[in-house]
């Protein structure tokens, strides 16, 4: 249990530790029905790999990796739309490293950069538009990616373009959120979730309220948690114990950093500047009903996919993952990353082939990444 | 890119655009903080302030203890570490 030593507070983590086996233990669950708990953020995923919290709670718990990391279900064909924006000779395309890696049809945008196009990763959009300040005669593209969390950087971003009136910045706007693709789960048949730990850093923004459909009309739990092993431990020991009490409520156990209703100035920026799209396409779950934002008419000048007449909806779309990728099985809990025929072999951090594997957040590079070092303790 | 990480806001340096001077483990770069921004006190207030800084706005405030806490588990996952590379390729890259 190395692991442990880890915690700020070992004391209090064997305490909620006991306490979870003891709920676990009374619902009945076992290692063969185990109670299942979704962490719907990728950062939650990373961390309870990290920690090894999924080995240190009971077997008659499982964990089930929700689909919260937006580079892991990025579709295949917004890829190639990047490509293609960023070989445009008059672009400078601009995004964040994380999406460099994910594969394209054609190629990914680190192997487009290598190519030629002039590509640059950014930490932030305000360096893009920076270098749409810098650079008059380019058309600077920013690829706008990310969930809540990076939702209102976006468009602050753009407003502060159309503040300053430039009109050589635009912003390919791929933004999704958090609350459709949750209850697409829960509309599936085939999904047998009890409960969900909530993202922190999106709630941050969103608030509680969103969230309040799952449980009044799903009648499941959900927890909004921190990142710490120890925030994350309480929080899945409030979900265990709303179901040992027959409640299903949205519960805050990140209270320090996520207000009950959000932060009202992204919100309003997010509100003036986009509107949801009908419905959107993510890798490894298919459409979903309102889960991505386009960007309102009155900011047409700074819509990439208006200017250069691309992106979703404008030309064919649904292009097929690589053959044998079993990334929606996973993201949708029905395997583990181990049992996809790729892992390891012709799927790895280096050479990814599905988008779970590009991410420190998605599923499959959590256990490619902390597999070994657990053989090793097992040992 | 989704997690936030926590820098000290060192100096308000464009008022009009609400950008500030934040100190993120030694690295300084600039951020936008309209979004904590207080409603009845100057921009100015927020100077010597820690915040969860995500991808160039600040997006919380946090006390220092939540912001000592929150860096070493970002660094312990690996995940400070690329904030800052990206930050400093960023910069680099102007």
């Amino acid at each position: 249990m190395r692991y442990t030593d880890e915690f700020r507070d070992p004391v209090a983590a064997k305490g909620v530790l006991a306490a979870i086996a003891q709920v676990v233990e009374d619902l009945g669950a076992t290692e063969k029905e185990p109670v299942r708990i979704m962490e719907i953020c990728g950062g939650h995923t990373h961390a309870i790999f990290r920690y090894g919290l999924d080995r240190l709670t009971p077997p008659g718990l499982e964990f089930i990796h929700g689909p919260g990391c937006p580079v892991c279900v990025l579709p295949m064909s917004r890829v190639d739309e990047c490509v293609e924006l960023a070989e445009r000779p008059e672009v400078i395309f601009t995004t964040f490293g994380d999406a460099m890696r994910v594969p394209g049809t054609r190629k990914s945008l680190l192997q487009a950069k290598a190519d030629g196009a002039d590509i640059r990763m950014v930490y932030s959009p305000l360096d893009a538009l920076a270098l749409a300040r810098k650079n008059p005669d380019r058309e600077v593209v920013f690829f706008g990616l990310g969930f809540e969390t990076t939702t209102p950087s976006t468009a602050l971003s753009i407003l502060q373009a159309a503040a300053e009136g430039l009109t050589n910045f635009s912003v390919f706007c791929n933004h999704i959120t958090v609350p459709p693709p949750i209850k697409a789960l829960l509309d599936d048949p085939e999904m047998t979730l009890d409960g969900f730990v909530g993202p922190g850093h999106v709630s941050m923004v969103i608030g509680l309220e969103p969230y309040r459909f799952i449980a009044k009309d799903y009648g499941k739990p959900i927890v909004v948690a921190g990142f710490e092993p120890l925030d994350l431990l309480q929080s899945v020991l409030m979900v265990l114990r709303q179901l040992a009490e027959g409640r299903a409520e949205v519960e805050n156990q990140y209270a320090r950093v996520v207000p009950a209703d959000g932060n009202p100035q992204s919100l309003a920026a997010c509100a003036e500047v986009y509107e949801p799209r009908e419905r959107f396409e993510w890798r490894g779950l298919g459409e979903i009903d309102k889960s991505g934002l386009k960007i309102r008419a009155p900011y047409a000048a700074f819509d990439a996919e208006r200017k250069f007449e691309i992106g979703y909806g404008a030309g064919p779309r649904a292009v097929a993952e690589p053959e044998g990728c079993a990334c929606g099985l996973v993201m949708t809990g029905r395997i583990k990353p181990p049992a996809c025929p790729k892992f390891g072999k012709d799927c790895t951090p280096e050479r990814p082939l599905g988008a779970l594997m590009v991410s420190s957040e998605g599923a499959c590079a959590a256990y490619h990444q902390y597999g070994a070092a657990r053989l090793e303790a097992a040992e | 890119m989704c997690l936030g990480i926590p820098g000290r806001i060192v100096a308000i340096s464009d008022p009009e655009r609400k950008l500030a001077t934040v100190e993120i483990s030694g690295v300084r770069r600039e951020v936008n903080v309209v979004c904590i921004k207080p409603e009845d006190k100057p921009l100015e207030s927020l100077v010597g302030s820690w915040a969860l800084i995500h991808v160039g706005f600040a997006m919380s405030l946090i006390d220092e203890a939540e912001a000592a806490k929150t860096l070493e588990i970002l660094m312990q996952l690996g995940e400070a570490q690329q904030e800052i590379e990206a930050m400093r390729a960023s910069a680099a890259a102007e």
